[in-house]
């Protein structure tokens, strides 16, 4: 059930839910003779039971009618994650309908992600429209701290929960102008561990480690740095200050993933920032030409 | 806690094929985890006991197939068994690694009466 508004998770776009279809087989020994697999795509049996009540000989008196124990093995074959997958894929092509190239930056918390996305905001919204989704458990706090550098933002709480969705960031994509293309920013829940599973139709994740973390998080969170396609190393200003050893961390991230990309910024006084956006600048041009392609 | 999110998605995928497939009950269910994959599966094993109650999989005997980790190594051209994401290349020592398999999460089939 979806966690930000409760609804039932009704099918936004085209999916194709039927390529996981699965096949009925009974196992198990526990045909009488004269009686073959189902190997059909039909329920194996037609009619109706009352909630609870099974075939398996345990029923009244413990009556167990041949040919209808139903003891079988289903194969699934299912993604887990399928079902997210689905909704990244409708947020992936609504984005790229209306010309949004969208990033999702992830990272452990104050590693200063929002600070970031303020000074980003400051620098090129005169030149594209920019609309942000903040992900935190609780608090309007980074919505309001966006929205005062000038760009409309939506705030999703996942309360209990420890990432971003992309059901949710569907949800989210209805309440921004979207119309205007631009650029999308998503900072997701401050976690270098469970937003690296989900995919929520962004181009690229962008995964910011601050030189006040360890040089070797990116050993420690594998998932997140295989994961994503650039490594902002932030508050490079306080390097001076730091034992924060830069060679080495960029050799561990590379470790994890051989084509990362890395940049070192700081957010604060604005030091390596146009190099990221001449990198945004590149991507969004190369996902556009793919998109042209595509269609 | 992802894996609290991912076993409620087994939980969903087990109730449309409930319906689909004419079941009432699960007996058992079988995952693939594989070894690259983000999730551990002894979380698994705790959050679906924590999820699964009062649904029609409660009780259902859990099974973890690991799937064990595949990479291909640009250096040596060829694919390679890895453990772990950070794992150096078993034949040449190199981290050139590009992951091929073993990263997926599959519910692979379940028991049904």
């Amino acid at each position: 059930m979806c966690t930000v508004c409760g609804c039932m998770e009704a099918k936004e776009g085209a999916s194709d839910h039927d390529r996981d279809h699965a096949h009925a087989h009974a196992h198990d020994g526990a045909h009488p003779r004269g009686y073959g697999h189902h190997h059909h795509d039909h329920p194996p049996h037609e009619h109706a039971h009352e909630q609870g009540a099974s075939h398996d000989g345990g029923g009244l008196a413990g009556v167990h009618v041949p040919g209808m124990n139903a003891r079988r093995i289903i194969e699934i074959e299912r993604n887990i994650l399928g079902k997210n997958n689905e909704y990244a894929a409708a947020n992936r092509a609504r984005l790229a309908a209306a010309g949004v190239f969208a990033l999702n930056f992830v990272s452990s918390p104050g590693s200063g992600k929002t600070t970031l996305l303020v000074r980003a905001i400051a620098d090129l919204k005169a030149d594209c429209p920019i609309a942000v989704i903040e992900g935190d458990q609780q608090t309007a706090n980074d919505a309001e701290r966006i929205r005062a550098a000038g760009a409309p933002a939506i705030q999703i709480n996942t309360g209990k929960g420890c990432h971003l969705d992309a059901h949710m960031v569907g949800h989210a994509l209805d309440a921004l102008p979207l119309d205007l293309g631009g650029l999308l920013f998503i900072e997701n829940v401050g976690n270098l561990v469970c937003p690296a599973a989900f995919d929520l139709g962004e181009a690229h994740k962008v995964v910011v480690l601050s030189v006040t973390e360890g040089e070797d998080k990116p050993l420690k969170y594998p998932d997140m740095f295989a994961a994503a396609d650039l490594m902002l190393i932030n508050k490079v200003d306080l390097i001076p200050h730091l034992d924060f050893d830069l060679e080495r961390c960029v050799e561990y991230a590379r470790r994890i993933n051989p084509r990362i990309e890395m940049l070192t910024v700081s957010a604060r006084t604005g030091e390596g920032m146009p190099a990221f956006y001449s990198w945004i600048a590149r991507r969004a041009e190369a996902a556009r030409v793919a998109n042209r392609a595509a269609e | 806690m992802h894996e609290m999110a991912l076993c409620e998605g087994v939980l969903d995928i087990i109730a449309e094929e409930a319906t689909r497939q004419r079941f009432a009950r699960v007996r058992a269910v079988r995952l693939e985890i594989g070894a690259l994959s983000h999730v551990e599966p002894e979380a698994m094993r705790f959050c679906f006991d924590a999820v699964s109650r009062g649904t029609i999989a409660e009780s259902a005997r859990f099974e973890v197939i690991e799937v064990p980790g595949e990479a291909w190594c640009m250096n040596c051209s060829k694919p390679v068994a890895i453990a772990r994401r950070f794992d150096p290349c078993p034949a040449c020592g190199g981290y050139k690694l590009q992951v091929t398999g073993g990263d997926a999460l599959r519910v692979k089939d379940l028991e049904v009466v």
